[in-house]
């Protein structure tokens, strides 16, 4: 392979700036270009639906890195330009305002976008999505005046939000069209305890849920959100977060193979050799579930196919696969599931939920797949470190929490 | 302001300042130090900011959480001064810390 010198990164976000530090530490010394349409240094997403939102944590201690690191590390940075097109015969790109830059390696880290649903009044004041920091500086002051906030989509964010809306004396009402929040990324038992704990804390919860239209007052601000069995809920602000859609234009522009976010192999790498993408744009192999394809909105996702591609570009071993893993703080829970329960036959709850304590366990046969752990830190870090090994398990074993549960494996 | 000493499994310490109420892994993050990779930004969610405390400090640092516990009870290379670096918020009393990072954390 020819020395690579010029490492053009689209996208400053979490992948983004993570792999750029990654390539430093990795010993690359060659140019790194760092472009994001977001006029700041890369910084994380998760605590704008937590601390962030609650005041609890300021956008220094959110970046990545300091300021002084991309000086110091000679990483040029391009912040609030845009890449409009690229030209994967030229090894060029074309930046907002007509500037072009070429590359001798590109890597996409477009990062995925709130879905826009197209709901009658969904233009009116006071409605809001949430996946910048600007997004959730709009988002502060409603939150902090005690105001009532619709949560349009139960997932993670909606919850996250809810609980952080409660926390600041406001209130919170959360609409879902399936029949349990978390429908399609938790199990039963972990959405049944979230909606219970919620409600708990004062957040409305409609599942069987379908948004019609928003209604706005005279002056244009949303006042309730319609639902089609003809229900008016009232609300001072609402929040879309009904899931993401990765930013794959430029890609598909670049006739890049995509299908639901970039297509790329287990060194990040797009169907152009010398293009490569990560993070939540792309969709990618999991060789741990059978390399079958997947688009995922993690950090953990980004990270290892930061890692990946810093593998590949520096000539060093391609990294052992990892397990997928994702957090998320409500209230006091703090909920942590690893692995995914792809092909799982059956399940094991380990403690009580009434507890405020308690994993629910996926498995296939005896192979640990998943664990959805809440308030159960050590049976998370014991299930990533299992589930890799793929050791068979005692089941009685997995049943009871009063064993660690990395000694749950059969023995001989 | 503070100065904490982060040492890594092969012996080579840095001491840099680090600014009160912040924590010590931002202080090891904010200082290009590697050791300490901090996936989940400090929200005490993934271990991967796990230091050894300097004995003459552990005494000096709240106790840990239950959640910090239940992540270090399950870390591999668990000692009786092991703690989430993201946990420890540095003020005047932790001057002159000293923390080791694992060698597992150094891939
Ligand atoms: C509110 C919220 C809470 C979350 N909580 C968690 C959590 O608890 N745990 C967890 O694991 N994950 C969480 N996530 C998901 C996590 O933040 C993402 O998976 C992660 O940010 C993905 O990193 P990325 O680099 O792929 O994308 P991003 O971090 O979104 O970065 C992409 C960047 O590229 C920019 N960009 C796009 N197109 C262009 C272009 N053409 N030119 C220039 N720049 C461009 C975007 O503006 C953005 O700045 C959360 C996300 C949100 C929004
Ligand atoms: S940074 Fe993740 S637990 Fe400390």
């Amino acid at each position: 392979m020819t020395e690579i010198t010029n490492i053009t990164i689209v996208g400053a976000g979490h992948g983004g700036g993570t792999f750029a530090a990654a390539l430093r530490s990795g010993g690359y010394t060659g140019e790194i270009v760092l472009i994001g349409d977001e006029p700041h240094i890369p910084y994380q997403r998760p605590p704008l639906s937590k601390d962030y939102l609650k005041d609890a944590a300021s956008f220094q201690q959110l970046q990545l890195k300091p300021e002084q690191y991309y000086l110091d590390q000679h990483v040029s940075t391009h912040l609030g330009s845009r890449v409009e097109s690229i030209g994967p015969a030229a090894k060029s790109i074309t930046l907002e305002g007509g500037l072009s830059l070429t590359y001798g390696v590109l890597v996409l880290a477009t990062g995925s976008r709130p879905r826009r649903i197209p709901l009658p009044g969904v233009d009116l004041k006071g409605i809001h999505e949430l996946r910048t920091i600007a997004d959730a500086d709009a988002l502060k002051p409603i939150m902090q005046d005690g105001k009532r906030i619709a949560l349009i989509g139960g997932g993670y964010i909606g919850l996250e939000v809810a609980a952080s809306a409660i926390g600041l004396g406001g209130g919170a009402v959360v609409i879902e069209r399936e029949a349990r929040v978390l429908a399609r990324v938790a199990s039963e038992p972990l959405s049944n305890f979230l909606q219970d704990f919620h409600r708990a804390k004062g957040v409305e919860i409609l599942v069987d849920s379908q948004v019609t239209a928003l209604e706005g007052d005279v002056e244009g601000f949303v006042k309730a959100v319609l639902l089609s069995d003809g229900r008016r809920i009232p609300c001072d602000a609402a929040l879309l977060c009904v899931g993401g859609v990765p930013n794959d234009e430029l890609a598909k522009g670049a006739g890049l193979a995509c299908d639901g976010g970039i297509v790329v192999d287990l060194s990040g790498r797009t169907s152009d050799p010398s293009i490569f993408a990560l993070g939540d744009v792309t969709r990618r192999p999991l060789p741990l579930y059978d390399d079958q394809m997947f688009r995922l909105e993690s950090v953990p996702n980004a990270l290892e196919q930061g890692k990946q591609i810093a593998a590949e570009l520096l000539g060093k071993p391609a990294p052992a696969a990892e397990v997928q893993w994702f957090w998320s703080n409500q209230y006091d829970l703090k909920i942590q599931i690893a692995g995914l329960p792809l092909g799982a036959d059956r399940r094991i709850v380990r403690g009580n939920p009434d507890d405020g304590k308690f994993s629910v366990c996926h498995l296939a046969g005896s192979r640990l797949l998943c664990v959805e752990a809440v308030n159960s830190p050590a049976d998370f870090l014991g299930a990533k470190a299992l589930i890799g090994q793929k050791p068979a398990m005692d089941l009685d074993k997995v049943a009871d929490s009063a064993i660690a549960l990395k000694a749950a494996i059969l023995s001989g | 302001m503070p100065k904490i000493t982060y040492v890594t499994f092969d012996n080579i310490s840095t001491t840099v300042e680090v600014a009160n109420k912040s924590s010590v892994m931002d202080g090891a993050k904010n200082h290009g130090i590697d050791g300490i990779a901090a996936d989940c930004g400090g929200a005490c969610a993934c271990a991967t900011c796990h230091v050894y405390v300097d004995d003459a400090f552990v005494a000096k640092i709240p106790a840990a959480t239950d959640m910090e516990l239940g992540l270090l009870d399950a870390v591999g290379d668990r000692r009786p001064t092991s703690r989430l670096s993201c946990q420890i918020t540095v003020g005047p009393e932790l001057d002159g810390l000293v923390v080791h990072m694992p060698e597992s954390q150094y891939s």
